[in-house]
């Protein structure tokens, strides 16, 4: 079968790939292009462990096709950090202990940093909401809450 | 696993003519979400997807000469919301659209792709119907319109022909004093399918309801136009008699199942009682804008 050609660009980089048609773009992540932060919970949209972003816009990478990519910009958890230098949500999940396991972590962070983006003083219902298609079976999602909220307002004291 | 196809045409032309000329075979994609789904569970084996995001119609948000909105089929609820006016004139076509799975699902998610996937439980839809929203379809054969109830023909069943495609809908100019709500029964606060879904269009002079278009979901094999529960509404003052009367007219359509959801004399009851609080919320509205 005839294997398409993505040129797109991923956290930054022109990046080029061959996948199959039905080839979603959380298998060509993990499998193709080694970035495995980004996690397959359910693989139906229900628990976001593989959130990314599309032109800025938070989707489930299970729910896309890897073929839509073609033209279009890819975050991943992976162009986060700034080398070594952790993203103040990463750094703020770490001190509050906003993890156990750690799988739905790398899909919180993404979720997060697309609602830090859009509104930089969210309120906890607001965080709430944003992150309802995350699902967490370890934290019972408090610390998460209040990690997300911590890191807003040092950010946005940053900011001033 | 079945050889698949993919293509993203950039004309509405081309994509027509790729998914006359699979036959059937073919699977139109807007945000996927629900395909890429049926496609994981081995439910649909499409040949072809013919993913329409690249075409312009299907992506645009525009006003009318007439004063209304033109809406593509393929735009995803979080994009709608965006947009500065839409959501005032129509805040309950939007909250429905918007009450559809988690951020990420809205971020793709489109009202089109919600009413050709055919659920009767599609969130989007009755305050789609309530709305008097026209379904834009083109095909081999040419244009046509649909009002919105007349799309679904059954669950997972649409009354397009071979070959057609949702390109949009056409929203009405609005009257001054109207606005709309849609509210859904679900046992949680997030994240869960309709158990009923109510969609409610008003327009009031004062206190007087002088127009007025309620739909209901999840209570029949398609969302349902009841329009003996607007005629209850038109022409009064949304008095207990009136909503008594419309929230009988609403549980009286009802033809729903038994699931897992909720039971039929369950889903019958709950109708009317949504209609009271849509139509409050829809009331509220129109007085205030």
């Amino acid at each position: 079968m005839a294997k398409l050609h993505v040129t797109t660009t991923i956290n930054g980089e022109p990046t080029e790939f061959l996948c199959e048609p039905h080839h979603t773009m959380l298998d060509v992540l993990r499998d193709t292009l080694d970035l495995t932060g980004s996690k397959e919970g359910c693989g139906s949209g229900d628990c976001g462990a593989c959130s990314i972003t599309l032109d800025d816009r938070l989707v489930c990478s299970c729910l896309m096709l890897a073929a839509e990519a073609e033209g279009h910009e890819i975050k991943t958890i992976e162009g986060m950090a700034d080398g070594d230098k952790l993203h103040p949500l990463q750094q703020k999940f770490l001190e509050m202990a906003a993890l156990q396991c750690g799988i739905c972590t790398p899909g919180v962070l993404v979720a997060a940093d697309a609602l830090l983006k859009k509104n930089p003083n969210p309120s906890e219902t607001e965080v709430r909401y944003w992150l309802a298609g995350n699902l967490c079976r370890c934290t019972g999602y408090d610390k998460i809450v209040r990690a997300v909220l911590e890191t807003a307002a040092e950010m946005r004291g940053a900011a001033e | 696993m079945t050889e698949i196809q993919y293509v993203a045409p950039s004309t509405l032309d081309e994509a027509i003519s790729a998914y006359a000329a699979a036959s059937g075979a073919a699977r139109i994609m807007a945000g996927g979400t629900d395909l890429l789904v049926q496609m994981r569970s081995g439910m649909v084996k499409p040949g072809l997807i013919v993913d329409i995001k690249k075409v312009a119609e299907l992506n645009a948000i525009e006003q009318t000469p007439e004063g209304g909105f033109r809406i593509g089929a393929a735009v995803p609820g979080a994009v709608l919301e965006e947009h500065p006016t839409f959501g005032k004139v129509w805040p309950g076509v939007l909250e429905g659209l918007n009450l559809i799975g988690s951020t990420q699902v809205q971020g793709r998610a489109s009202a089109g792709g919600n009413l050709c996937n055919g659920s009767p439980a599609a969130d989007s839809v009755p305050a789609l119907v309530a709305a008097g929203a026209i379904a834009n379809i083109k095909g081999p054969n040419g244009t046509r319109e649909l009002p919105v109830e007349k799309v679904p023909a059954g669950p997972g069943k649409t009354n397009l022909a071979p070959g057609e495609i949702l390109v949009s809908f056409t929203f009405p100019a609005r009257p001054k004093g109207s606005s709309d709500a849609y509210l859904r029964m679900i046992p949680r606060t997030e994240m869960d399918i309709a158990v009923v879904g109510c969609g409610v269009s008003l327009t009031m002079e004062g206190d007087t309801c002088t127009a007025a278009r309620v739909s209901l979901g999840a209570v029949a094999p398609t969302v349902l136009l009841v329009e003996d529960a607007a005629k209850a509404l038109i022409g009064s003052k949304l008095d207990d008699a009136a909503l008594e009367k419309a929230a009988a007219a609403c549980s009286a359509a009802c033809n729903p199942i038994n699931d897992k959801r909720g039971t039929i004399a369950y889903r019958t009851k709950v109708a009317g009682v949504l209609l009271k609080r849509t139509t409050a919320i829809a009331a509220d509205r129109a007085k205030g804008g």
